[in-house]
């Protein structure tokens, strides 16, 4: 085919002559001509398509693709050969056939292009096909259809043989005719398309074979312009069949392979659609297609085209068409092609961040990342792959791999304050007020010209150039030509300046001065001023020699430096054998006449010298005379020393010589013994000045920096001229360097106030790294100029990267253009630059050296040279804003450092101090506080920063005194010590305002408590093992309390708001119906009133009064009743005390109550008889301890309610003898009966007593006897008899109703198994929820505040050996001794050693050595001892009275259960009906614990029986078995005997301030003591101690009776477990025996202290009073 | 009624001072505070309320004269004033102290019936006694707490036991207040009326309020009154 480049080549020569003979066709080509460089790919591509396009299938096109590559090289190659001439032949042959006729068409076109030359000749593509409507488009017609006649009847005389052979061949050679169109447009298509056909005549047979058929059909002379058309694109056309399978292929193709390149080719095919359009009006779809069409198949596609075409032109198939219809698939993918729907996926973070790299986390690095504004996941994602979609999405993504986005702007709550719409009352000040809008032309300008309203400034800008002093694409060799040339440079302006040179000057000047000066006076003696000149002169000659000898150094080393920078470069050159700068070095030599020169040099030398030799002679004369001074000194001193020494020898020789002045002396000198040792040291004389060295020295430096005599001048010269080596001989890096060197180009973007206003054109990089804009804006300005900011910008390729940022200061006024200088601004910038070539990039290590040291690290930089100035106007007026010409007086100026200084200048501090201080610059507006602390910093020299880092910087500020200054002021201390919530401060009121207000007195009290923490008191505790004792309880105390104090701060909402409980219907509670209901049916006044529940108040907000003690008295039984007060010592027997005559005369008892608690008393009235009944109430009231009703400090009050019965006896004294008989009076005395006593905690804890309780009375009564008036007397249960004793029922509570502490919500760690803790928290959860009013409890919390299963607890423990050897025959005695031990140790409730609602359980030798404990820890101990006697026993859980919850301990003996209360001592019966147990919530054993679920609680109706499961659920059971949990007590108790000798020094003591106490509570009455009964009643206790307290009663009575004789004896003894001496104060306080006012009554008082083992004490008071009847 | 009630005061406030010169005081710090209560309580479904107030103050602080709490009269609303409640009920106490710590706050809770007649609280708020000696105008925003849940609430509105707080006084103190939860209802606006003395003898400069405030209280009441 190659034969038809020939062909091609004679074609083109003729269109050229056609071309010349049409120029107005011409001009229509060039009108439409596409870019040239499409056209030229055109033209590639239509050389590709060549075989291509007469492809019937797919092997035959690759294999006629490879042929045509291979011509196609061919004819690059220019190589024309004749090979395929044979092929050729055909083409050559039918293109000759068709010339005859191309010569008439040509003719034909020249006559339409004139006709069509007239349509606009826009960008005429395809789709802009409408045009042809124009007017012109109906000749064009005329035309088409004339011409078609024409081919059409040439076609048909003609090769119509030929057709079927040559139709594979038409589709290349039409190819070819495309590709030779050089110029295409679309009006001279007729004309291509003649050119085609001309030489590829095949090409119009396959469409003539169509034509013929259709000419057949339509029998028509003129063919319609349908027909036109479908001749133009039919004449693609091969072969319709196939096409039309080819079609749905080829298109499936076509889709995948998104057209790129349609520009030519969719003209041409535009121009076939336009006529399509016309014709057919129809086909869209079509025309899509074919405009999407791939080169690749342009001729499939236009079969396609052609085929449609062809049938609808048919009229005959026009019903035949198919519908159209595009299937789903088809149209999805062809939407796909054109609409991008984003996927709602995640984005992986890599595709959205640069490569290499990772996402960082900026909030992970502890920086301060603003909540994002809420955008669902799904939005988020399809905004990200949208944006992923554009181009340079990345820059849409934070380092972190997220959109960037700015913090939510939304604030939860309204920053404006609340507006109150109360329609009038709003604040005048935040009233609305209308003003007018001002127009904002001049409104915002700084500039304060307000006159001058036509301010149309000016601001010329001129960006010249700029030079890179480095830049990542230097060379080596540029890195050093740069430097060279900066040092050429240095040296060029040192050249201009001259300094050495002034300098030299300046010092001959001087010293001809001084010489003449010297010479003019030659040898005379020199004046004073004269001589001061000279002095001057000389100074000034050494400075100024000093400075010109600096200069000079440096004028030799930079000539050096470039020297040596010139060598560099040279070796440099050598090593990589090729140049890159034109750089070049000449080193001009300057001869001197030699001579000449070396005499100057001596002379300059010399005088040099001789400068040198009298500054240094002066120099030595100075210290000459400094050092007279101080051997002169020196030399007094040494005298003085050696005169004292003499006289101190002397008065040693002579003491009696008596001289004040020696002794003054001497007194001097033993002053100054002292600094004697260390005296000025013997100066040093100073080196005289070697004059032979300072020549030596002088030659030395002179040499160093001055050129050597007779040496040549030396003179760098740097020229630019030197020749680079060119691209091709550079090695492969070298070469790359500089390709990318031409790759980058640069611009300059103006920004004016941070806004850009212009920019420069773009300019390549030069390989001399300069750049040259040479452009000049003019900026009209209207705001006022703050900054004007030049940014230099990269250009590689098509991505652009901001190089560096230069500011340029705003100019003066006076700045016009035309007069400004160029100025040079540096640039640098500290981008990271690498490159595999060449170049050095930027911010990387680069060394010259071969071993790699020395390595510099360069940032690109360059100087930027610009001018900016203020513009002229056409009249040559500046056009400069008036207020910058007023200058630096200028408001503007004074306030906005910016416009003054300029913004590249702020971080010159001279400049801002400069402008600080003449703006006058308030320093106490804290606007201005930063500029201030900058300038301060800069004025004081360097700044320094702090080296440390402060957390709390501003503390210092806020520490209103110092710390040592709050330590000793005694009001803070006050202060803080209240605040610390200290128990002695914690209510203190009213602080003194001063500090001398506040006394020493204040703090006694708690000094005191500080320094008891070290100190026992044993006065208090008697005994300094229980002082030991207690002070080990208050610092477990504390830290219990340390424990809890967070807990206490805690708060529910019951405890704030009071709000009404969720009504139910029914049930119980205050059910809304329910409640109602009941409402209605009770009755007004019921027989049996129920307490109500009242209102719970929480005491924190409580004072002084407002709490009362109400304590109802109802009833008591067996009260004892008094014996005959006459009595005859005969009658002994019971019965005759009961003798009728008695009880009808006699009262048996008048028992009344006596409430005694914080010492208020109150009484009920009188009753009658053992069985009174009072119902009383008596309101006490209550005051907290230091005035705080906190839950925490009520639970730790410590006072008991002591409830007293007292017997009232009238005694008749007689008849006044003044009222003759008439008046009676009488006495009246109380004798107490007995007292029960319950602590205010129990109460405070209970929140109500509710109960019949066993009164304690006294073992002996003296004048009493127990009534027995109940059941019988002997006892068909000997148990039953010793639980007798009087009774009382009370009901107590507190007004209002307390809320009780809280216990602790803490959870407390544990070292038990985790299962057992979460199946312990199952049970008691269980049993809490089936019975809430039976306690269950399974764990416990043991000293040390961790968690303890209670089984643990329980452990067979040896009981003192001492009570078990006392009845060694008697167990049951045994065990009531056991008990009776375990009793005496005193009682402690934990809520109050604890402030806090926690029992803490001791183990039972913790208990032993604190001696107190509560309920719990007696009980435990009492179930040990009892189990070490082999009984059975088990701990017993569950509610009494007064305690409250409790424990007990339930033995088995006997086939009897009996219930031992473990702080009395007593058991009781089951089936005791004063048995104080209420409850049984649970039993313990070391085994197992059971929970009760009977149906009832209360021991007497229950069954103990735990083996029955219905009863008694087992915590262990065979589910969950006994993991055998060992115990935490200990093996064996170890007792300590007590030592009766303490025991009875005790006793004396307690005897002592018992005595006292009384003496004192009976102020106004002597009080005897009769010491007979004393010692009586001493001998009777240890018998009653002995006996337990039971049932000495009689005997005793009788041996006191018979020992008193006539004396009336009331008194009894008290027995008590000793902790501290005040419960026993109190409790003998409360009996009221003091109380007896008699005249005649004396006292007698007995203290009996028992010692049981390990300090257990039993203490027994004996306390009668006596009258002498 | 300002100027009247403000007139009322002079003679009541001189002989407290007086009262002072009488008596030696180991306190040397003494401040006295008329307080007038003009509420205007905004809710317009609201009527018949009236307002229980309280001082609430530290240790150190403690009242010389004039009651510590007290209850205004019922008012309805005015026919000019639409949403007005006003009292216009002066009350006057007179506290020293030695310390300002713990500065008394004013307690008020607001009462009114309810749809079926029950006393409900309506709102309970809050504020520091002003500082500074001169007139001054708090309004303080009025909360009540809210039933725990939704039944509660649909019952106690009902029943007309609203939940309220065991003491008002927990509204002046910030311990416990996160448990419980609070919606807020209306405001009242106070006018103090404030002296002291020796403040700067012990070395507090509270300073007089400067004449600008006042003047736009006074302007502010004077636009109110017409």
């Amino acid at each position: 085919m190659a034969s038809s480049g020939d062909i091609r080549e004679k074609l083109r020569k003729k269109r050229r002559a056609l071309k010349e003979t049409l120029k107005n066709r011409d001009e229509d080509d060039v009108q439409a001509l596409v870019p040239s460089t499409k056209m030229s790919k055109g033209k590639l591509q239509t050389t590709i398509k060549e075989p291509e396009t007469s492809e019937e299938d797919p092997g035959e096109t690759l294999k006629r693709t490879f042929r045509t590559q291979r011509e196609r090289k061919k004819r690059l190659l220019e190589q024309s050969s004749y090979q395929q001439h044979e092929e050729g032949g055909l083409e050559e042959i039918s293109s000759v056939q068709h010339r005859s006729e191309d010569e008439e068409s040509a003719d034909q076109a020249g006559e339409k292009s004139a006709v069509l030359s007239r349509p606009p000749t826009g960008s005429l593509k395809g789709r802009s096909s409408k045009i042809l409507h124009s007017p012109g488009s109906q000749h064009l017609d005329d035309l088409v259809t004339r011409r078609l006649q024409e081919k059409l009847n040439a076609a048909r005389s003609k090769g119509e043989s030929l057709q079927e052979q040559e139709a594979p061949l038409e589709p290349p050679s039409r190819l070819q005719g495309l590709r030779d169109r050089d110029t295409v447009t679309r009006f001279d298509r007729e004309f291509d398309l003649d050119r085609a056909r001309r030489h590829d005549d095949p090409l119009t047979l396959g469409p003539r074979i169509k034509f013929r058929e259709a000419e057949k059909r339509t029998e028509k002379d003129l063919p319609t312009s349908e027909e036109a058309f479908n001749f133009f694109t039919f004449n693609f056309e091969p072969e319709p069949q196939d096409g039309a399978q080819k079609l749905g292929r080829k298109r499936h193709k076509q889709k995948k392979t998104v057209e790129v390149d349609q520009g030519e080719e969719g003209e041409e095919e535009g121009e076939e659609e336009a006529e399509d359009k016309e014709v057919v009006g129809e086909g869209e779809d079509n025309q899509d297609e074919n405009e999407n069409q791939d080169e690749e198949a342009p001729l499939v596609q236009d079969e396609g085209e052609d085929l449609f075409v062809i049938e609808q032109s048919s009229h005959d198939f026009l019903e035949m068409k198919k519908a159209e219809y595009v299937g789903y698939r088809q149209l999805v993918q062809r939407e796909s092609e054109l609409l991008f729907t984003p996927s709602f996926r995640t984005v992986p973070t890599s595709i959205k961040l640069p490569e290499n790299m990772k996402p960082r986390y900026l909030e992970d690095e502890g920086l301060y990342v603003g909540e994002r504004p809420p955008v669902s996941l799904t939005n988020e994602n399809i905004l990200e792959n949208r944006i992923l979609k554009m181009e340079e999405g990345k820059k849409w993504f934070g380092d972190d791999g997220r959109i960037m986005a700015l913090p939510d702007p939304i604030k939860e709550s309204s920053t404006r304050p609340p507006l109150f719409n109360m329609e009038d009352d709003l604040d005048p000040a935040l009233q609305t007020v209308y003003r007018k809008a001002i127009k904002s032309k001049y409104a915002n300008l700084y500039i304060a010209g307000a006159a001058d309203p036509e301010g149309d400034y000016q601001l010329d800008v001129d960006v010249s150039g700029l030079i890179f002093s480095h830049h990542p694409l230097f060379s080596r060799e540029h890195v050093l030509g740069a430097r060279l040339a900066q040092l050429y440079d240095q040296y060029l302006t040192r050249q201009r300046n001259n300094l050495t040179g002034h300098l030299t000057d300046k010092l001959h000047g001087l010293r001809s001065a001084l010489r003449n000066m010297l010479n003019i006076h030659g040898g005379q003696s020199l004046s004073q001023a004269m001589q001061r000149r000279i002095s001057e002169y000389s100074l000034e000659v050494r400075n100024t020699r000093q400075l010109r000898d600096s200069e000079q150094e440096k004028d030799r080393t930079l000539l050096k430096n470039i020297v040596k920078m010139w060598k560099d470069m040279k070796a440099l050159r050598d090593f990589q054998k090729y140049t890159n700068t034109p750089y070049k070095l000449y080193l001009r030599r300057e001869n001197v006449d030699r001579a000449t020169d070396e005499r100057e040099y001596e002379e300059e030398i010399l005088a040099e010298i001789v400068e040198w030799e009298a500054e240094s002679e002066e120099d030595y004369q100075r210290k000459l005379a400094e050092y007279k001074e101080q051997l002169e000194e020196w030399k007094l001193w040494r005298r003085k020393q050696k005169a004292k020494k003499k006289k101190r020898k002397k008065k040693k020789k002579g003491q009696s010589q008596d001289d004040t002045e020696e002794e003054d002396e001497d007194r001097e000198a033993s002053e100054s013994e002292g600094p004697v040792e260390e005296g000025p040291s013997k100066p040093e004389p100073p080196e005289k000045p070697e004059l032979d060295s300072i020549e030596q020295q002088v030659r030395e430096k002179a040499s160093r920096i001055r050129r050597k005599p007779g040496e040549s001048v030396l003179i760098p010269e740097l020229s630019a001229s030197g020749n680079i080596t060119a691209t091709e001989l550079c090695p492969r890096a070298e070469t790359a360097r500089r390709e990318d060197v031409t790759r980058h180009s640069l611009f300059t973007k103006i920004l004016y106030n941070d806004k850009e206003v212009s920019r420069t054109d773009s300019r390549s990089l030069n390989t001399d790294f300069r750049v040259h804009f040479g452009q000049i804006f003019n900026l009209k300005i209207v705001n006022c100029p703050q900054s004007i900011n030049l940014q230099v910008f990269e250009e590689i390729g098509s991505s652009c990267s901001l190089l560096a940022q230069v500011f340029i200061p705003v100019p003066e006024p006076s700045v016009l253009a035309g007069n400004a200088p160029v100025e040079e601004f540096e640039f640098s910038s500290n981008q990271r630059v690498m490159f595999d070539h060449e170049g050095v990039g930027s911010d990387v290590p680069l060394s010259f050296e071969a071993d790699g040291s020395d390595r510099q690290t360069l940032l690109t930089s360059g100087k930027l040279s610009c001018c900016v100035s203020w513009g002229v106007g056409d009249d040559d007026v500046p056009l400069a804003p008036h207020v910058l010409q007023q200058g630096k007086h200028s408001g503007l100026a004074r306030f906005d450092p910016v416009t003054y200084i300029g913004a590249s200048g702020l971080y010159d501090m001279k400049k801002i101090g400069e402008w600080a201080t003449q703006s006058r610059l308030d320093p106490n507006d804290p606007k201005n506080a930063a500029i201030m602390q900058l300038l301060k910093v800069a004025s004081s020299g360097e700044v320094t920063a702090p080296e440390y880092f402060r957390l709390e910087q501003l503390q210092e500020e806020f520490n209103f005194v110092t710390d040592e200054e709050l330590e000793r002021s005694k009001r803070f201390r006050l202060l803080r010590l209240r605040n610390q919530e200290v128990a002695e401060f914690r209510n203190y009121k009213c602080v003194p305002a001063l500090e001398r207000e506040v006394t020493d007195k204040v703090f006694q009290d708690y000094e005191k408590r500080l320094k008891e923490g070290e100190i026992i008191d044993t006065n208090e505790h008697l005994d300094s093992h229980r002082a030991l004792v207690a002070k080990y309880l208050q610092k477990i105390r504390e830290s219990v309390i340390h424990r809890f104090i967070l807990a206490k701060h805690h708060y529910l909402l019951s405890d704030l708001v009071i709000e009404e409980e969720i009504p139910s219907i029914g049930g119980a509670g205050p059910g809304i119906l329910g409640l109602n209901l009941f409402k209605l049916a009770e009755p007004k006044r019921p027989l049996k009133p129920q307490r109500k529940e009242r209102k719970k108040v929480t005491a924190q907000n409580l004072s002084d009064g407002d709490i009362k003690l109400l304590i109802n008295i109802l009833r008591a039984y067996d009260v004892p009743v008094r014996r005959p007060q006459i009595n005859i010592l005969g009658q002994t027997s019971q019965g005759a005390i009961q003798g009728s005559d008695w009880l009808c005369n006699q009262v048996q008892v008048r028992p009344f109550v006596e409430v005694s608690f914080q010492r208020t008393v109150l009484q009920t009235t009188t009753a009658d008889g053992p069985n009174p009944c009072w119902n009383e109430e008596l309101q006490l009231p209550f005051s907290a301890p230091n005035g705080d009703y906190s839950a925490a400090s009520l639970q730790s009050v410590k006072d008991e309610v002591f409830i007293n019965i007292f017997d009232e006896m009238v005694y008749e004294t007689g008849v006044n003898d003044k009222d003759k008989g008439k008046s009676i009076h009488s006495r009246v005395e109380k004798h107490w009966l007995g007292s029960v006593k319950i602590p205010f905690s129990t109460i405070y804890s209970q929140s109500r007593i509710d109960g019949t309780f066993k009164v304690n009375t006294p073992a002996v009564l003296l004048g009493y006897s127990k009534e027995r008036s109940h059941g019988p007397t002997s006892g068909y249960d000997i148990l039953r008899g010793l639980s007798d004793g009087a009774f009382i029922t009370l009901f107590i509570t507190i007004e209002p109703q307390l809320v009780p502490g809280e216990t602790i919500r803490e959870k407390f760690d544990s070292q038990e198994d985790e299962r057992l803790l979460q199946a312990s928290e199952k049970f008691e959860r269980e049993a809490a929820q089936g019975y809430p009013d039976r306690p269950c409890i399974t764990t416990i919390i043991d000293l040390n505040g961790k968690t303890v299963f209670i089984t643990r607890y329980i452990r067979p423990l040896n009981p003192p050996q001492e009570l078990l050897d006392e009845f060694p025959n008697n167990p049951q005695e045994a065990t009531a001794l056991v008990a009776r031990f375990v009793s005496l140790i005193p009682s402690l409730p934990d809520r109050v050693s604890f402030s806090g609602v926690c029992d803490l359980w001791s183990t039972c030798d913790q208990f032993l050595t604190l001696l107190a404990g509560d309920e719990e820890e007696h009980a435990v101990l009492l179930c040990n001892y009892f189990l070490s006697m082999g009984k059975k026993a088990w701990l017993i859980i569950g509610t009494a009275i007064p305690e409250g919850p409790t424990a007990y301990v339930l033995t088995y003996e006997q086939s009897r259960y009996l219930i031992w209360n473990p702080s009395s001592g007593q058991f009781y019966g089951q089936y005791d009906t004063f048995c104080p147990l209420q409850t049984v919530g649970c039993l313990v054993n070391a085994d197992n614990v059971w929970f009760n679920i009977q149906e009832y609680t209360s021991p007497m109706t229950m069954s103990f029986d735990i083996a029955k499961a219905q009863l008694w659920k087992p915590f262990f059971s065979r589910s969950f078995s006994h993991p055998g949990l060992s115990s935490v007590q200990p093996e064996e108790l170890v007792y300590r005997r007590t030592v009766r000798a303490a025991a009875v020094e005790l006793q004396d003591r307690i005897e002592k301030i018992l005595k006292e106490r009384i003496m004192e509570w009976r102020p106004r009455h002597p009080t005897r003591w009769n010491r007979y009964c004393t010692t009586t009643l001493k001998q009777f206790l240890p018998k009653l101690e002995l006996r337990g307290g039971r049932d000495v009663a009689e005997g005793h009575r009788h041996e006191l009776q018979s020992l008193l004789g006539d004396n009336k004896i009331t008194g009894f003894p008290l027995n008590l477990p000793f902790s501290e001496i005040r419960p026993i104060v109190e409790a003998v306080y409360s009996t009221g025996v003091h109380n007896v006012h008699a005249s005649n009554v004396e006292f007698a008082l007995a203290v009996y202290v028992h010692p049981y083992p390990n300090n257990v004490l039993s203490v027994w008071v004996y306390l009668a009073s006596m009258m002498r009847t | 009624p300002l100027v009247s009630i403000a007139a009322n005061l002079k003679p009541e406030n001189s002989y407290t001072f007086s009262q002072y010169r009488a008596r030696v005081f180991i306190y040397s710090e003494v401040k006295s505070r008329y307080v007038l209560f003009v509420c205007v309580f905004q809710f317009p479904e609201y009527d018949n309320l009236y307002c229980k107030y309280c001082f609430v103050y530290g240790h150190d602080w403690a009242p010389t004269s004039g009651l510590e709490e007290g209850i205004t009269q019922i008012t309805c609303k005015g026919s000019q004033s639409s949403n007005k409640l006003i009292w216009n009920f002066p009350l006057e106490t007179t506290f020293k102290s030695t310390n300002p710590s713990g500065w008394p706050q004013l307690v008020v809770s607001v009462y009114g019936p309810d749809v079926f007649g029950n006393d409900v609280v309506r709102g309970y708020g809050a504020t520091h006694i002003p500082f500074t000696p001169g007139q001054h105008s708090k309004t303080i925003p009025m909360f009540v707490p809210e039933p725990t849940w939704r039944l509660q609430k649909f019952t106690s509105w009902l029943l007309g036991r609203r939940p309220e707080y065991t003491d008002p006084k927990a509204v002046a103190q910030g311990e416990g207040r996160e448990v419980t939860r609070v919606r807020s209802q209306g405001f009242v606006n106070v006018s103090f009326h404030i002296m002291t003395k020796d403040m700067k003898k012990l070395g507090y400069d509270t300073g007089p309020s400067s004449p600008a405030n006042t003047q736009s209280v006074t302007s502010g009441w004077s636009t109110e009154d017409q």
